[in-house]
């Protein structure tokens, strides 16, 4: 399945600057897996090192939080929308 | 060591009437500043040397709830005496946090109406609390983070110039100056003159720079130390990854003794140990401010180190800082010590 996913800034430094890239996969987890392939370095800052979403990081599929889906076993289909947003807006 | 009393507490900056406490005030402006030093006791056992103290400077006493109150007030202060800020203008600034927090309640305290910029992601307790205090919020593209709401502030100062005052916190030395002025001389009074190391989150810097300048001029050989997200990715709310960041005019890296990196995800569980162990609900920038000062205790023998908790972790009920938390246990900090020792050994 080929999916668009919407980078945010810190994480373009692996995309070189590009703020949206496609990627393929059949579920969340699987589409991550895809984009460590196309940009190493991306899923280490997804993902602990049990594989699981790390506490500050949201994924959306379709404008929904992957945590109140399926979490990464979130089912993807062609053309879906996935957004990674920072779980701050940084700043003070 | 001298005794770091109680009654050391009751006179911050006796030369200056301002910072005495107050029972009766005529403004909240009065009321900002005088946070206690709390020891940090049960957190740190036996994981500290017996001759190292670690206190912790409570922001989220201020009225506003954080330190930003400090800079906040500094910041109108400046601009009012200086004629920029004046009946008519409206206060704006973009901030995710803390000091929107601060400036709606001023700006409601001294009656100039205040328009806040921010990602669309800031917390529901956080927009709640700055449009209770009857300021109005733009909202910018959450992806874009601070930078988004940076351009944007930009666009709506550009489209009625004239109208708007910024503090512009990153780059107004006023903010720091309100560290000088009372940060660092009531930390220099709560501890008899006894610190040794000055320890703060590096978000504007405001804090760290002026509170460490001044504390500096009292004893050249306090050491400063600044404490920075590991990682442009990071979850630590008000804090900057310099290297991957607009720096801030006002962060002179030079005055500083040391920069120390931290991870997200050990920070918050530093928000869990005080909780469950200190009766301390802190946000997670105070997390990661024990998190340096642990590190800095396991290489010394004695000292006295001072940190910043700049908030309460109240108005992070809703964000993503309490996933997991249940899972945690208090015994689980050595693991977390264990683990954050070798990775650090490891980077250097």
């Amino acid at each position: 399945m080929a999916v668009r996913v919407r980078v945010p800034t810190p994480l373009r430094r692996f995309t070189a600057g590009v703020d949206e890239v496609p990627a393929d996969g059949v579920s969340v987890k699987t589409v991550i897996e895809d984009l460590e392939r196309r940009h190493p370095g991306i899923s280490e800052r997804l993902l602990d090192e049990k594989g699981d979403l790390r506490r500050f990081v949201n994924i959306y599929l379709n404008g929904d939080d992957i945590r109140f889906l399926d979490a990464l076993n979130s089912k993807v289909k062609d053309g879906d929308d996935i957004s990674i947003v920072p779980a701050i807006a940084g700043g003070r | 060591m001298a005794t770091i009393s109680q009654s050391s507490l009751q006179s911050p900056a006796d030369a200056n009437s301002e910072f005495v406490p107050t029972s009766r005030a005529v403004s909240v402006l009065e009321l900002i500043g005088n946070t206690p030093l709390l020891e940090i006791k049960r957190a740190t056992r036996g994981l500290i040397p017996p001759g190292v103290r670690i206190f912790a400077k409570l922001e989220g006493f201020n009225p506003g709830g954080s330190v930003k109150d400090r800079a906040a007030r500094k910041m109108l202060e400046v601009g009012i005496r200086d004629g920029k800020l004046k009946p008519g203008k409206v206060i704006i600034d973009s901030t995710s946090g803390n000091t929107g927090i601060a400036l709606a309640m001023l700006g409601s305290a001294l009656g100039y109406p205040v328009e806040l910029v921010m990602a669309e992601n800031v917390s529901r307790e956080r927009k709640k609390i700055i449009q209770a205090f009857g300021a109005k919020i733009h909202f910018s593209d959450p992806l874009e983070s601070s930078d988004g709401a940076i351009i944007k502030c930009r666009q709506i100062i550009a489209a009625e110039p004239g109208r708007y005052f910024k503090p512009d916190q990153y780059n107004n030395e006023a903010n720091a100056l309100a560290h000088f002025e009372t940060t660092g001389p009531e930390i220099w009074h709560q501890t008899g003159g006894q610190v040794t190391h000055f320890i703060a989150c590096i978000g504007t810097s405001g804090t760290v720079m002026g509170t460490g300048r001044y504390l500096k001029t009292q004893n050249p050989a306090v050491k400063v130390i600044g404490v920075e997200p590991d990682d442009a990715m990071h979850g630590l709310e008000g804090l900057k990854h310099i290297a991957s960041s607009i720096v801030p005019a006002i962060f002179h890296e030079e005055q500083l003794d040391e920069v120390m990196f931290v991870g997200t995800e050990e920070s918050y569980d530093m928000v869990y140990v005080l909780g469950q162990t200190e009766g301390v609900l802190v946000g997670q920038s105070s997390g990661a401010a024990l998190l340096a000062a642990l590190r800095v205790a396991q290489t010394i023998r004695e000292g006295t180190i001072v940190i910043i908790f700049p908030d309460f972790g109240d108005r992070y009920l809703s964000t993503n800082l309490w996933i997991g938390w249940r899972e945690w246990r208090p015994e689980k900090l050595e693991q977390v010590m264990s683990k954050w020792n070798a990775s650090t050994n490891a980077t250097t």
